[in-house]
């Protein structure tokens, strides 16, 4: 069989499409792209080994192939079946994956503590559009939820236990992106947690910022970020810079508000994956405009609420005044900054050393 | 020309008869609906005395309620901002630190919160977006200022007094 280049036929809610043997049924449905493409929670293309243990990715094979026409016996795990030739896959047609789908998103959410108003993650959150999309609106879990302690996991990196649902991501990440693994999963079934064992720093390798990426929940959160600003209320813009580490591509997103640099991430694509990995100096030590080159603003799709209030194309009406008034300029009748006490210029949150605490707000400072 | 009602009705230019001429059955018909308003249920109320009643879905001034042990509710989620279609909210938020769990309910709270009441087309989007049931409109009016910077509305003005320390003022 040396027929190098044979590709494999296969159909995917009736759409036609040939990849080369190997593929799973996951990356076949993306090569189509779409709404056939079925949500995963834990599978990352970038990660090799990563997939097939939420479960959300679960498909119907009705025709296992030609040679062998029965269909799958259970929906399978898409990230993780590979293609055979003439296999024919039912995602959004088939009810019986929708519902089952619907099933995984309830048993994601059992523990999960649904403080999207306190997360950061909330507006980029996988879990969030998988469960908004999917889920019901009600939980029938009548007992108590799983809690951890939130654990300060080096300096930049905050883990929030409680909201994880046990992806494995950043595990792999850190497996290949740094030499040195500090954290993983302890514990067993129900009680598995992630963890780093007594207490290490994970901050001992310039790669491991990954996982706050990778994350699919907001149980890994950036702490030079914390609580400091929503994603929906900051602008994000593509932007690279030189950087010295030669596996860092460099290209990153700022998440801007006006002047400041709330937080550095990597470039995510429409799956969620991020196109390239950065590290760390980028991402937690490089706050200022200057170190940057900004490219110009980061699509980013209609329906995400990090759109919201973002104006595509606006054209602002020309200020006519000074220009009929001989060069007078429109007199101000109230500068807001000397009334409010929201987003002063002369305070820069983002420069703060982890989330903003009491003691940044002094009362009263610079209102009249 | 063409009326554009067919409601027109033509001057009418005949001379006046004497009954007509007498003005008198005029000026009793005329006092006669006069005195019948007298008796009418009044129109006006007398307004600082009296007040009318409003309506229960009324969306008056803003407050930023309290939760049953007198910590404050709102976590800063941004919700009622984002809803806010006259982009009048904005709030600036920092994290508990241990020993503050008295005064805030969650891990996070807007340690600044600011509406500004010139802005505000009183919609009660913020509150309907509100997923804490933090922000309540109610059923007073923004009072009037002289000037511009009394509409801009702090947390000082908008956190209902605490019901287990009512002599903390927020002022």
């Amino acid at each position: 069989m040396a027929e190098e280049k044979k590709l494999f036929k296969v159909k995917i809610d009736n759409i036609p499409v040939e990849v080369e043997p190997g593929t799973t049924i996951l990356n076949a449905a993306r090569l189509i792209g779409g709404d056939v493409v079925p949500p995963a929670m834990c599978y990352y293309s970038k990660l090799q080994g990563s997939g097939g243990k939420c479960r959300t990715c679960l498909v119907k094979v009705s025709k296992g192939s030609d040679a062998d026409p029965r269909p799958m016996p259970k929906l399978v795990a898409s990230c993780r079946t590979t293609v055979m030739d003439g296999m024919e896959v039912a995602n959004i047609t088939s009810p019986e994956v929708l519902e089952a789908r619907k099933g995984v998103v309830e048993f994601l959410l059992l523990n999960h503590p649904l403080d999207c108003p306190v997360c950061d993650q909330a507006g980029e959150c996988d879990l969030q559009d998988l469960s908004y999309e999917h889920g019901v609106s009600a939980t029938r879990y009548e007992f108590k939820r799983r809690t951890f302690e939130k654990e300060d996991i080096g300096e930049h990196i905050k883990l929030h236990m409680t909201r994880c649902i046990l992806c494995y991501r950043c595990v792999f990440t850190a497996d290949q992106l740094t030499n040195n693994r500090q954290h993983g999963i302890l514990g067993r079934g129900d009680h598995s947690e992630i963890s780093t064992y007594i207490k290490a720093s994970l901050d001992q390798t310039n790669f491991i910022g990954n996982v706050i990426d990778v994350c699919p929940v907001g149980a890994l959160t950036d702490r030079t970020a914390r609580f400091k600003n929503r994603v929906w209320f900051l602008k994000p813009v593509d932007a690279h810079r030189e950087c010295h580490d030669p596996n860092c591509c460099g290209k990153t997103v700022l998440w801007m508000r006006g002047d400041e640099i709330f937080r550095v991430t990597a470039r995510k694509d429409k799956y969620g994956e991020v196109e390239a990995f950065i590290c760390d100096t980028c991402r937690f030590e490089k706050k200022d405009v200057k170190d940057w080159v900004v490219e110009g603003p980061r699509k980013v799709a209609r329906y995400s609420v990090i759109s919201q209030g973002h104006y595509v194309g606006v054209h602002k009406p020309h200020e006519t005044v000074a220009k009929v008034m001989d060069g007078r300029q429109p007199k101000l009748l109230m500068d807001i900054h000397s009334v409010s006490e929201v987003n002063q210029p002369a305070v820069d949150l983002s420069k703060i050393e982890g989330p903003a605490h009491s003691n940044d707000f002094p009362k009263n400072n610079g209102a009249q | 020309m063409q009326a554009l009602t067919n409601r027109a009705k033509p001057v009418d230019r005949r001379p006046m008869t004497f009954f007509e001429k007498l003005y008198l059955p005029a000026i009793a018909k005329g006092m006669g609906i006069t005195f019948k308003h007298i008796f009418r249920k009044k129109a006006t109320v007398n307004y600082p005395e009296e007040t009318r009643p409003f309506s229960p879905v009324f969306r008056g001034l803003h407050i930023l309620n309290r939760d049953e042990e007198g910590r404050e509710r709102c976590t800063a989620c941004g919700l009622c901002a984002v809803a806010c279609p006259a982009e009048a909210i904005t709030m600036e938020a920092a994290e508990r630190l241990p020993g503050e769990e008295h005064l805030y309910r969650e891990e996070k709270y807007a340690a600044r919160y600011e509406i500004n009441m010139l802005r505000c087309i009183f919609c009660g989007f913020c509150e309907e977006a509100c997923p804490k049931q933090a922000i309540y409109m109610t059923e007073t009016f923004a009072p009037a200022n002289y000037q511009r910077k009394g509409f801009i509305y702090g947390k000082d003005d908008l956190l209902i007094p605490d019901p287990k320390n009512p002599i903390t003022v927020n002022k």
